[in-house]
């Protein structure tokens, strides 16, 4: 599954895996925000690409399972392009295509080299509210577990049905789910009171940036600058 | 024994809800250094029995731990008096990893971040986990899971360990480890199983539920052989193999 | 619908970045304080709930099956405020960890389905989920949630000057149309699945006072308009559909005229005044969420 591959990616090594994920996210948004004010000529696009492509290999990613992953976007993509080639703007098309493409495979970077956990807690020190947070850091917990549990339903219930589920037979394994899921959450939250919680969430400590760290962003969002003001005017 | 106990209970009843009785009228009590086992069949009021002793659930009658009576007041210290090992471990393990996990219990009571780390890997250590400090506890195995959970608990430096169906989805050398694990802890101990062998293992006293009820009291061996209470005894072994 | 990076124009993701994100951490800390942080984790469980719900495969016709969206679901079993958190996370783990929309368009997808979503789910079940009509209320949330997101997702695209025909729009809108029946049917069964298996779960739907009605009322005006609003930077597409329904058409504009002209004259970059017209109708939605929110959250607590 998807998330299995990206947590075996985001545990490797390399000098961006050991970057502090605050420093990456912000590098990310810098090219993110570059690439979507761009008006994408195929020049534009290389650049782009190139720059994004030295930073997956450094990070000792994949190149070709990267790009097959970000093409999970394309669907949708390809979809808005082909009513912009219809409408005869074929510009248009290709800068749907190419800068979804760009921007999804740049946050497949992210995820490919940051784990989850320190994901979040970055997110919470850019800003994002704690109680989000907290959401996102159990929902991301529970994810694996539940699915699969869903998984061996789906399967259990195939087994014997021996074909596709009827519609009744699916909201009641829904509603199965839903069950077990509730009351996981209340064992999970006498687990929590069991070990002395009070109310409020502790949380160990920030590690503190390094120079490289800074280093980094200051390489990095310069250079999503650099490439902006190459490729021209403000959209 | 002469020794004050850890734990006593006299009278406790217990009701769900919907209006069944979880537990009827149970007198119990732990003394220090003892290890006992509760058996009986599922739904009997094990569990139940064993959320009221970290105030989990509050029910009727006496109930004090460690000389503390069961009420608001007292629940935070109670609560790291008495470490509760859960039977499913992915509800016992809720933190994003291990190290963070294990931190949760000294954190709470008022650790810095710093002396919580170092309780918490040297926890840890003492449960053979310290390799697994920065992992996802999705990834663990069964075993690798309960020890972390382990772990969780003794960081809080318990007096009293409730151990609920630990070897439960563990594979025998897992099992094995645990025993091993368990028997090594200096802490008075309650173990639910049904597992007869751990029972013999870890126990030196047992106490049968019934229908909310105890029904007996005694050495392990004669509970056990009492109630029967072993899934392939020689005999049934014998039959089944002819 | 996902809107992925590098389809929306600078106005619309910045606008939408600027007002969403922000309305997201207002509730967030109201969540807070009337949810406790001890609630966290059964929100976090219902969001890996949804995920793992996606799996389960609902026979619809001829060999295709649809999936639950959620968004009805969270709002019935929840509440609007958790259910906001909820899909807000549930719409971050998709951007970062599954690419499913964008990390710039957070914004944007989160205020098209956790926010105007989760509203459009919670209204019909606040006002009629109890009574007589409570299966036609909890079918009227999936398929509100779902057409009222997609809607809006439709009109930013519009208002990013993606092009979109009117054969293509049609085509769009039929496809929403469905999704949304599927989306109230499978909530449907599914919440009455779960009451018979987990009776105290679900939360009482309501029956209207009229003054909420009142208030629905006005605030489907001022969202058609704000949606009016948002699409009048491109108003083709809109304006052929506003021409087939008389009303839209009729308030796009009563909004776009007088708008039109101050724009010119308070703002001088036509960047800038797409990016204030954009904000403005955010904005006008998020403040009819929070009177709606504060005022029907009154009766029962979390």
């Amino acid at each position: 599954m998807h998330h299995v591959v990206l947590e075996r990616w985001s545990r490797g090594a390399s000098f961006l895996h050991s970057r502090d994920a605050r420093v990456k996210i912000l590098v990310l948004l810098a090219y993110l925000v570059a690439l979507a004010t761009t008006p994408l000529t195929p020049a534009a696009g290389a650049c782009y690409a190139a720059l994004l492509g030295v930073a997956i290999v450094a990070a000792r990613l994949p190149l070709a399972g990267l790009a097959l992953r970000a093409a999970a976007v394309l669907p949708f993509a390809g979809t808005f392009a082909l009513f912009s080639l219809l409408a005869g703007d074929g510009a248009r098309a290709a800068s749907l295509v190419a800068k979804s493409y760009l921007s999804a495979a740049a946050a497949l970077a992210l995820a490919g080299t940051t784990s989850m956990p320190k994901l979040v807690r970055a997110l919470e020190s850019l800003g994002v509210p704690r109680f989000l947070t907290l959401v996102i850091q159990f929902l991301y917990r529970y994810l694996f577990v539940i699915s699969e549990q869903a998984q061996h339903m789906r399967l259990a219930a195939l087994a014997r049905g021996g074909g596709r589920l009827r519609f009744t037979h699916a909201a009641g394994a829904a509603a199965t789910l839903f069950g077990r899921s509730y009351s996981r959450a209340e064992g999970i939250h006498g687990a929590m009171l069991a070990r002395g919680f009070h109310g409020r969430m502790e949380l160990l400590a920030d590690a503190r940036l390094g120079a490289a760290d800074v280093l980094f962003l200051v390489a990095g969002v310069a250079a999503a600058v650099a490439l902006r003001l190459m490729t021209g005017a403000a959209a | 024994m002469n020794a004050r106990p850890l734990i006593e209970i006299r009278g406790l009843r217990y009701r769900y809800d919907d209006g069944t009785v979880a537990l009827d009228g149970v007198d119990f009590q732990l003394f220090p250094g003892e290890s006992v086992v509760l058996l009986g069949p599922n739904g009997s009021g094990k569990t139940t029995f064993a959320h009221h002793l970290n105030g989990l659930l509050r029910g009727e009658g006496f109930v004090s731990v460690c000389g503390l009576e069961v009420e608001q007041k007292n629940l935070a210290e109670i609560r790291r008096k008495v470490g509760l090992v859960f039977q499913d471990s992915d509800e016992q393990l809720f933190m994003p990893s291990v190290l963070e996990d294990v931190a949760f219990g000294p954190l709470n009571a008022g650790r810095t971040p710093e002396e919580a780390t170092a309780i918490a890997l040297a926890a840890l250590d003492q449960t053979g986990m310290r390799y697994a400090a920065g992992r996802a506890p999705y990834h663990l195995s069964a075993g690798e899971k309960k020890r972390v959970a382990v772990a969780g608990v003794l960081a809080m430096k318990p007096e009293i360990l409730v151990l609920d169906e630990p070897t439960t989805f563990l594979d025998p050398p897992a099992q094995r480890d645990l025993v091993k694990l368990l028997g090594g802890l200096g802490q008075s101990k309650i173990l639910i199983t049904h597992d007869a062998g751990l029972a013999r293992a870890l126990a030196s006293r047992a106490v049968f539920f019934e229908r909310g009820k105890i029904a007996a009291e005694g050495p392990v061996a004669e509970i056990v052989e009492r109630f029967g209470w072993e899934a392939a005894p020689p005999a049934v072994t014998a039959a089944a193999q002819n | 619908m996902h809107i992925p990076d590098g389809f929306l124009s600078t106005p619309v993701w910045l606008a939408l970045d600027a007002t969403g994100l922000p309305a997201i951490a207002l509730l967030a800390r109201r969540a807070r304080r009337e949810l406790e942080e001890a609630r966290t984790p059964l929100l976090g469980v219902m969001g890996a709930f949804v995920f793992a719900a996606q799996m389960i495969n609902f026979p619809v016709a001829a060999g295709t099956s649809a999936h639950l969206v959620g968004g009805a679901l969270l709002a019935i079993a929840l509440g609007p405020a958790a259910a906001t958190v909820v899909m807000t996370a549930i719409l971050t783990v998709q951007a970062f960890v599954f690419q499913d929309g964008g990390i710039l368009a957070l914004g944007a997808n989160v205020f098209n389905m956790a926010i105007a979503g989760v509203l459009a789910a919670w209204l019909p079940y606040r006002l009629w989920g109890r009574g007589a009509h409570r299966r036609a209320a909890i079918f009227a949330a999936g398929a509100l949630s779902v057409m009222v997101s997609a809607l809006l997702a439709v009109s930013e695209l519009v208002a990013s000057r993606v092009p979109v025909s009117r054969a293509a729009l049609a085509f769009l809108l039929v496809v929403f149309g469905i999704s949304a029946v599927v989306e109230g049917a499978i909530t449907v069964a599914v919440v009455r699945a779960i009451e018979r298996l987990s009776p105290r779960v679900i939360r009482q739907g309501g029956t209207e006072p009229s003054w909420v009605l009142a208030l629905c009322g006005a605030g489907a005006v001022l969202l058609a308009g704000a949606g009016g609003l948002v699409a009048s930077t491109n108003p083709d597409g809109l304006q052929w559909l506003g021409g087939q329904l008389d009303i839209l058409g009729r308030i796009t504009n009563v909004f776009t005229a007088p708008l039109a002209d101050y724009r010119a004259r308070w703002l001088g970059s036509p960047w800038a005044a797409k990016a204030a017209a954009g904000s403005a109708g955010a904005l006008l939605v998020g403040l009819i969420c929070v009177a709606l929110g504060r005022a029907a959250a009154r009766p029962r607590s979390a």
